[in-house]
């Protein structure tokens, strides 16, 4: 009897490896052949791209829903302009510092919001959303309610050309999708993947494995926390105006997100990407019928969640066995087929 | 000193409204294990509604209650049968994401049919009428407020451990499967259960509309401040949802009166105290 | 011959995402007392949930009183008049011992039984009516739960496994009341791990062994090397 091979890679993911590593340098070059306001909307596609990524890691692996990631979106939007027009910092700079300051702020509030369960969670994560606005709404020097724009000077500090700007912004927004893809994929692959995987499937198990759930729930918390405020700080680098509705709004930063994972499918990699695709899409055809189409956004997201709970990406896997992140184990033995283990 | 009074007496009262937005989702919890997210949209709902009924019949909003509690139990019973009970189970995500979907629906139809201008529901004499109490003017308005809160807190407590009704409540919320071997039909009782949370949103909904305006986006903030209340009192006990709301109010109105950005950050600080502090809140529910 | 109170037909079905019974058939007369013995994981508990339709099947693997029940719902098939005594007791911790008894009257099916009759048949439970059923010992927690399978007023009363977890002599005080309870007309199904319990009070025996049954016959005619045989397999006789 021959022994079997053990592999995560698969045929088809090897070949998205190829095709993503084409498409990035591709996606890359868009300064040069894409105009101004697709390079907008692309920019804009990466970052939801990112905020649905790390929303997806702590729902959908985590067991970690919230309806609260406004709260660190806002928060990096805030750093970016409290650390550049009074910490003299670049923006570049000011935002990666955004992003260890919001891990340090999310210990504190983790320790507390954890001891909420499930959907209570849920809530909690938003009433911490509303103390962040409502603070940043006391802090005068940022613009108080009415909120501020970053000054010409910072504004002029990225590059002095506008095309530059706009070219070093698209850069920014693709590099933190970019990271944010890997560091998740790279965070699941892990031995903490595995934890939460085995925290997902069930936590008494996995605690009678010696899995620190609060430990491991904890870590996830953290890494998501930071990489929404990086994603919050360059989406008011975009936008260069900041207030506290704006920065800490629950429809922009954290409704249309789960939509995204929802539709495209929760607790799968690949469905984020799918899903912010398809979230685009419905927008830039029915954005012109504003409430319609929110609504019509919700009763798919609805349909979605009770029909189809794996989202769209489920629906395609269960058709043909595909897996494009090569995050299962796959068993081969000689002359049979092979078979994925989870 | 006597403004620290006043101040304290207003908060106490503000509570009395907190404990009806908390009510229902005190109640639904208990029942089904159900967060529902969109609760505070269907305060803001029934607000609406309520207006339209005043508008249309040229009633007086209280008057109007007599449309709307049926009318919002209706929505209940049929959002309960048509929709939430296919996102029950054991995952909590699909009652969470199906509710929240709900929100983003409810908000943005509001939004469609009411436009985004702030209404508000018209209570006449009653709004500035106020009786003097040791010195200090009381509000009309807010002291029916609380005492309509605490009568509809002593009527759900005599439902929920007194009738059939919340007998099969209970039951159904111990055991759902024995439950259902006595003859309850599981998506019937949760289906009553949205209903009466729901006849208890309709107060809580035209209370809102003749105390303050109101519009489409304000959904959100009720919830929180209901879940609060919720929250501070201790999971599944009714009387002390009320002293959750009472806490809410008071450190909403104490923070207002030492400066008035800081009325809703009081409270929430408030709330996280208590998280911090006694996470199972301060009167949670002891099995008799 | 008149139809069967209940009649199970090719009776497959699962656990969860196992298949615990395989082509069960069975037929209870009206007023028999019939067991059903087996070991652990035998199927005994997914048969008592696919009679009283806490697991769904098709429609005529169960048949009760001449209609096909299997894939209808729990409560509608307690209305008909099917009460289950669940394993583990399973009372409401929420409601007091009056409130479990009033609610297993839910159905409000004419019959003999009525709050009266239940307290007359175990006094404890008149006396503690209005404590939580939670602070009942084993034994009495068992009396409110048969109480309130009988409130149903049910044709057909299922026992799962009640004597486990009961010291001897409160299986004892159980079983004496058993006999009065099937002279009021009922008809019984009894689980149980106790086989001379169970042979002593039915007058026919099912016999399950890996959710087939192994073996069936009148309690005076099967004898103990056949139930062994059909209990734990041909290996063990």
């Amino acid at each position: 009897m021959s022994v079997p091979a053990v592999t995560r890679a698969t045929r088809a993911s090897r070949i998205a490896t190829v095709v993503a590593a084409l498409g990035l340098v591709v996606l890359m070059l868009a300064p040069w052949w894409a105009g101004r306001a697709d390079m907008r909307l692309m920019g804009e596609i990466y970052l939801y791209l990112s905020l649905a990524c790390l929303w997806n890691l702590m729902a959908g692996y985590a067991g970690l829903v919230s309806v609260g990631q406004q709260a660190y979106v806002g928060f990096g939007g805030y750093m970016l302009f409290a650390l550049t027009v009074f910490g003299g910092l670049h923006p570049i700079a000011a935002i990666v510092a955004a992003g260890g300051l919001a891990a340090a702020v999310s210990v504190p509030v983790a320790t507390l919001i954890f001891r909420l369960k499930g959907a209570y969670f849920a809530i909690g994560t938003w009433v911490v959303a509303e103390v962040f606005r409502l603070s940043f709404a006391q802090v005068s020097a940022l613009g108080g309610g009415s909120g501020s724009s970053l000054p010409v000077g910072i504004v002029r500090s990225l590059s002095s050309s506008r095309s530059g700007r706009e070219a070093l912004s698209y850069w920014l927004a693709l590099g933190a999708a970019v990271l944010v893809i890997g560091t998740v994929y790279l965070f699941l692959r892990s031995r903490r993947g595995l934890a939460l995987t085995a925290i997902r499937d069930s936590e008494a198990a996995a605690s009678g494995l010696g899995i620190d759930i609060w430990r491991t729930k904890l870590e996830v918390y953290v890494v998501t926390s930071a990489l929404t405020a990086i994603i919050g700080g360059l989406i008011f680098l975009q936008k260069l105006r900041i207030s506290p509705d704006a920065a800490f709004s629950v429809n922009d930063w954290t409704a249309f997100v789960i939509f995204i994972v929802v539709i495209g499918g929760i607790g799968t990699l690949e469905g984020p990407i799918i899903g912010t695709l398809v979230f685009f899409a419905i927008r830039e055809t029915l954005a012109d019928f504003g409430t319609t189409y929110l609504m019509i956004l919700g009763a798919v997201a609805i349909v979605v969640m009770l029909k189809a709970p794996k989202g769209i990406w489920g629906l395609i896997r269960d058709r043909i066995d595909l897996e494009l992140f090569p995050l299962g184990y796959r068993v081969h033995q000689e002359g049979g087929e092979g078979g994925t283990l989870k | 000193m006597i403004e620290w009074v006043n101040a304290l007496v207003q908060g106490i009262l503000l509570g009395g409204l907190y404990a009806l937005f908390a009510a229902g989702l005190s109640l639904i919890f208990g029942v089904m294990r159900l967060v529902n997210i969109a609760h505070g949209d269907l305060i803001v709902l029934a607000a609406y509604i309520g207006l339209s009924t005043t508008m249309i019949l040229g009633v007086h909003p209280f008057i109007a209650l007599l449309i709307v509690m049926p009318v919002m139990a209706t929505i209940g019973y049929a959002l309960q049968r048509g929709l939430l009970n296919h996102a029950l189970g054991d995952d909590i995500l699909p009652p969470l994401l199906v509710t929240f979907g709900l929100s983003v629906i409810i908000q943005n139809a509001l939004l469609e049919g009411y436009s985004a201008d702030p209404q508000k529901l018209n209570g006449g004499a009653i709004e500035t009428a106020s009786i003097s109490l040791g010195g200090l003017a009381v509000g009309i308005l807010p002291l029916l407020t609380f005492a309509i809160a605490v009568a509809v807190i002593a009527v759900l407590q005599w439902v929920f451990y007194s009738t059939g009704l919340g007998r099969g409540f209970r039951a159904v919320s111990d055991n759902q499967e024995i439950a259902q071997l006595m003859g309850l039909n599981k998506a019937h009782v949760f289906g009553l259960a949205m209903a009466l949370a729901l006849g208890v949103t309709a107060i809580a909904g035209i209370l809102l509309g003749v105390r303050t305006s109101f519009d489409p986006a304000i959904g959100g903030g009720r919830l929180i401040f209901g879940f609060e209340a919720v929250i501070i009192g201790g999971l599944g006990s009714l009387w002390g949802t009320l002293a959750g709301g009472v806490i809410l109010g008071v450190a909403q109105t104490l923070g207002a009166k030492i400066d008035p950005g800081w009325q809703l950050l009081a409270g929430h600080v408030a709330f996280l105290v208590v998280l911090a502090l006694r996470p199972n809140g301060l009167f949670p529910r002891v099995e008799h | 011959m008149p139809d069967p109170l209940l009649a199970l037909n090719a009776l497959d079905a699962h656990y969860g995402d196992f298949q615990a019974l395989y082509g069960v058939d069975m037929s209870i007369e009206r007023g028999e007392v019939v067991s059903i013995i087996g070991a652990n994981g035998a199927g005994k508990t997914t048969l008592m949930r696919s009679i009283s339709g806490l697991t769904r099947n098709d429609p005529a693997q169960v048949v009760f009183d001449g209609r096909p029940i299997g894939d209808l719902r729990a409560d509608l098939i307690a209305g008909l008049g099917i009460a289950l005594v669940p394993e583990g007791r399973q009372l409401f911790p929420s409601l007091s011992v009056e409130e479990n008894l009033v609610l297993g009257g839910k159905t409000k099916r004419p019959g003999p039984w009525s709050l009266e009759k239940v307290y007359d048949l175990f006094p404890i439970l008149g006396e503690r009516r209005g404590q939580a059923s939670t602070s009942l010992s084993g034994g009495q927690q068992q009396m409110v739960a048969i109480g309130r399978a009988l409130m149903a007023n049910p044709e057909l009363i299922l026992f799962d496994e009640i004597s486990l977890g009961l010291a001897p002599v409160v299986i004892g005080t159980i079983y004496d009341v058993l006999p009065g309870i099937i002279g009021e007309g009922m008809t019984a199904l009894l689980v149980e791990q106790d086989i001379s319990r169970a042979l002593a009070v039915s007058s026919r025996v099912y016999c399950l062994q890996e959710g087939r049954v192994s073996l069936e016959g009148r309690t005076d005619q099967v004898s103990r090397e056949d139930i062994t045989e059909a209990y734990f397999g041909a290996a063990a006789a």
